[in-house]
């Protein structure tokens, strides 16, 4: 990548004995929307907070604007964060709250008073410059504490899980005025939050974290299409996944034996008798109530799941795996208990190489 | 919906509840507290009689002599160490709070404890304690002299230096406490939200934690001052009776002395302060919209 904006190079957090982020290689580029995403406890918040200077890297080298940082405070770095619980001053008015970067750094009071100003229009704040943070909503405060930050125009932000607390609602229309406003500024912004949907609407690239490891970093759809571990496939969408061994292969088609029976995926560079994954998404699976050419796992339907949009169907393969097929209607061909023959198109499933993890 | 329904409800309440849970306490304040500070104001406006009565005869001669420049250096004196005392609390209080406010919740339930173990301890035991300590042939004089630090015995006791320290270790608690829980309710994501806005750790502590915090400083002070202006052991037993503040004046006046127009007229001027600074207190916590600790 040519001059990244941040370069996070083998860095290691450690909490006593805890290691809670593992070598963590990473470069962002500038004017990107970079998510990191993962479970509670996989590291991203604290890998967010050591390139905010909150928190110190115990191993490793962080550079932004390929400037080092890590023995700088925060005070010192070009960066600037969105809080979780929004961090607003409670004793200053909101005008106060986004002018509190400037007057530290004692910039002219007109120029204050035009660059907030500037800020609260942007963030549709205007009306309540003169309000207290304690008598605003969490939607207003949130547009704040993004105002607050944003009007040091610094070259990254920071945001930590900044909507976690908004409802479902709000949420989603903040996350397309999040986006707009990072298109728009051209902002550099580094996004922390476990929520997968929120991750695919709203990033250029994703970086899926899970115990301190990096484990995935691409686009939001090559994570979602081809996950290169077993978590992602798991955690990114509903996905069912097998585990077995590879017994042929033949160009690029593997045939793999599961516990479930055997089965077919397409993917390079396995080998005979070699343990992996097969990961297949339930808007891929199929289900058959006649034998099938190719291959097929018998099962047997267990029951259907209206979720609106879409109607899952569970299925018990032999042994007593559960699978899912999801269909936008619930399909009349089979009945709870009938048994059925499991399928799908080999290139639709995605092989997994077995214990692949910080494959970047 | 019961609080609807009662809202709707005609203005005729039944009141005997009311009275019955909050009767008690009220006839215990009014026949205790009300009826004799009242009794102290009406006093105060009386004169002495000879044989140290209380003649029922409306004069302003007590607080003439409260103007009196005796007196009057005397109130200077004590407000000045009130002062000095409430002061020297907060600036020895509000790190130490500061430092357990920060500790994990479990070591700071230990430290708040051993804060508070001399103070459960009965304070004429301490005094004592105290004077023991520092008296001529005390365990500090012989530890200075035996050391050649000095060559003869310092007298520590009975001086205005040992009343204020008496006065510091008795009031730090109260300092202490108020602090500790306005500053435990700090969040940290505000400290690190001002610094990443640019603040070096002074600034955020003049800009941030100090007015964040300022109500339980408030809270110190008054909790400090009213008590160490009244107070009257400490400086009797560390001061020896030389050293006069305005509590011994009280205290000689309805005792040894006699004199209860005077006394009293000396106990209204204090409640006066206390008043003032607590109507300050109220005014502030309005106008900063900030709660009470």
């Amino acid at each position: 990548m040519n001059n990244p904006i941040i370069t996070l190079e083998g860095v290691e957090k450690r909490f006593g004995n805890n290691l809670v982020v593992k070598n963590m290689n990473l470069e962002i580029a500038e004017g990107e929307f970079l998510t990191m995403l993962g479970p509670s406890g996989c590291g991203k918040t604290t890998t967010l907070r050591m390139i905010a200077g909150f928190e110190e890297a115990s191993a490793g080298i962080i550079k932004v604007e390929g400037e080092r940082v890590e023995n700088k405070e925060p005070f010192e770095r070009n960066v600037n964060t969105v809080f979780q619980n929004y961090a607003l001053f409670p004793h200053m008015t909101v005008f106060n709250n986004i002018a509190y970067g400037l007057t530290i750094k004692k910039v002219p009071k007109a120029e204050i008073n035009e660059r907030v100003t500037e800020m609260l229009k942007m963030v549709q704040m205007e009306p309540y410059a003169k309000r207290k943070p304690d008598e605003l909503s969490g939607g207003q405060k949130q547009r704040v504490a993004i105002a607050r930050a944003l009007v040091n125009r610094p070259k990254v932000l920071l945001l930590d899980e900044p909507l976690g607390a908004l409802d479902l609602k709000l949420r989603k229309q903040m996350q397309i005025e999040l986006k707009r406003l990072q298109k728009k500024l051209g902002i550099t912004f580094i996004y922390v939050t476990h929520d997968q949907e929120e991750a695919l609407t709203m990033s250029d690239r994703i970086a899926i974290m899970h115990d301190g490891i990096l484990e995935q970093l691409g686009s939001p759809t090559e994570i979602y299409e081809h996950p290169k571990t077993k978590f992602v496939a798991g955690f990114i969408g509903e996905s069912n996944i097998f585990d077995g061994k590879v017994t042929a292969v033949d160009g690029n088609l593997l045939t793999v034996e599961t516990e479930a029976g055997s089965l077919q995926v397409c993917g390079e560079g396995f080998a005979v008798g070699e343990e992996m994954h097969v990961s297949i998404r339930p808007e891929y699976l199929e289900a058959s109530t006649s034998p099938v050419a190719g291959f097929s796992l018998d099962g047997k339907i267990k029951d259907f799941i209206y979720q609106g949009s879409v109607v899952k169907t569970t299925i018990d393969l032999v042994n007593g795996q559960e699978v899912k097929y999801s269909r936008f209607e619930q399909d009349q061909t089979v009945s709870e208990g009938q048994k059925v023959y499991v399928y799908w198109k080999p290139e639709k499933a995605v092989a997994i190489k077995k214990n692949e993890q910080g494959a970047v | 919906m019961s609080m609807t329904d009662q809202a709707a409800m005609p203005k005729k309440k039944n009141l005997l509840p009311k009275l019955a849970m909050a009767g008690p306490v009220s006839l215990w304040m009014i026949l205790f507290v009300t009826i004799p500070l009242f009794y102290i104001i009406v006093i105060s406006f009386m004169s002495r009689g000879v044989f140290g009565d209380v003649v029922y005869k409306p004069t302003l001669e007590s607080y003439q002599t409260i103007l009196d420049p005796t007196y009057f250096q005397v109130i200077l004196k004590s407000l000045k160490a009130a002062g000095v005392t409430t002061l020297l609390c907060i600036l020895i209080g509000y790190p130490f709070a500061y430092i357990i406010a920060r500790k994990p919740k479990d070591v700071a339930a230990k430290m708040i404890t051993l804060l508070m173990i001399p103070f459960w301890t009965n304070s004429l035991m301490r005094l004592n304690a105290w004077l023991l300590l520092f008296q001529t042939s005390g365990p500090v004089n012989n530890f200075l002299m035996n050391t050649g630090l000095v060559s003869k015995p310092i007298s520590f006791i009975y001086t205005d230096s040992l009343v204020m320290v008496g006065l510091i270790t008795n009031m730090l608690p109260f300092a202490v406490l108020p602090l500790y829980s306005t500053i435990e309710k700090l969040e940290r994501s505000l400290l690190e939200a001002s610094a990443d806005l640019g603040a070096n750790a002074r600034t955020t502590f003049m800009k941030i934690t100090l007015p964040i915090t300022f109500p339980g400083i408030f809270s110190a002070i008054i909790l400090v001052f009213i008590p160490s202006l009244g107070i009257y052991t400490v400086t009797d037993m560390l001061g020896g009776g030389k050293v006069l503040y305005i509590g011994n004046i009280i205290k000689n006046q309805f005792g040894s002395i006699r004199n209860w127009p005077l006394g009293a007229a000396l106990s209204v001027l204090l409640i006066l302060v206390t008043m003032l600074l607590i109507f300050i207190y109220t005014r502030f916590a309005k106008i900063e919209d900030m709660e009470v600790v």
